[in-house]
């Protein structure tokens, strides 16, 4: 399985939620890996299932197959737990 | 007599953290004064160009505050280019917390600055980041900091 962390650059936001979001998939044992992207990028990417991403750059990315999950808070590693659990488990 | 150094709990971020890297308490005016601040220290200590700060506000511009990324802190960056000497951070609290725009995360009071060579040589720092702004200890001791030795002793 596919999930991808997107940002404006993919090099600093979507890195750091790329790093606790897979802390959080090791924890409920979900085999996943995580890429963290340029949101250039994820807009010609339909192979992910998720895409992790700011709330501000949802709308940028409708029209993808992918199921879009937007994260507040990168170091919440409940919200994260509880958003990637709904989508996942 | 001074203590010996204690061994560095982050050692990657002990180097990305270049001499004045880190200010503490300073004055923002707005969004764009507050990630000027944090470009500006990226290049007084060496890691990156003028040009680069352009782009860090560039970036904001285009995409948005999404770089609040949690409650009060900030991972102002841009791209890499030629415009970025070496991989590096920079640290910047602030006196009155700013509005960046953000609305679950605002006011900002702690501003990040990045600047990468590539997209993948950092990942030990981001690592070490996610880590670091993970922990709420670390991050009350980096707002409450008087000085600049004070946050860098964390590292």
């Amino acid at each position: 399985m596919k999930i991808i962390a997107v940002c404006g650059m993919g090099i600093g936001t979507s890195v750091l939620l790329k790093m606790n979001a897979e802390k959080v998939l090791r924890q409920l044992g979900i085999d996943a890996t995580v890429d963290a992207t340029s949101i250039a990028v994820a807009r010609e990417s339909r192979d992910a299932q998720i895409i992790l991403t700011t709330p501000d750059l949802v709308e940028q990315l409708q029209g993808l197959p992918s199921e879009i999950v937007p994260i507040e808070h990168f170091f919440d590693l409940e919200e994260l737990t509880a958003k990637l659990s709904a989508s996942l488990l | 007599m001074a203590s010996p150094k204690q061994l560095s709990s982050y050692p990657a971020l002990n180097k990305a953290f270049a001499e004045h890297s880190i200010r503490v308490g300073a004055i923002a005016l707005d969004r764009e004064h507050a990630i000027e601040m944090a470009g500006e220290l990226l290049v007084a200590s060496g890691r990156s160009t003028p040009a680069y700060t352009e782009s860090m506000l560039d970036a904001v511009a285009e995409n948005g505050p999404y770089i609040v990324i949690a409650p009060g802190i900030a991972l102002a960056h841009s791209r890499p280019s030629d415009t970025v000497l070496e991989i590096g951070l920079s640290l910047v609290t602030l006196a009155e917390p700013v509005a960046f725009g953000n609305e679950a995360n605002d006011p900002v009071r702690l501003v990040i600055g990045l600047c990468a060579t590539d997209h993948s040589s950092h990942i030990d720092i981001m690592a070490e980041l996610a880590t670091f702004l993970g922990d709420a200890n670390s991050v009350n001791t980096v707002l409450n900091a008087g000085n600049s030795d004070q946050i860098r002793s964390l590292f």
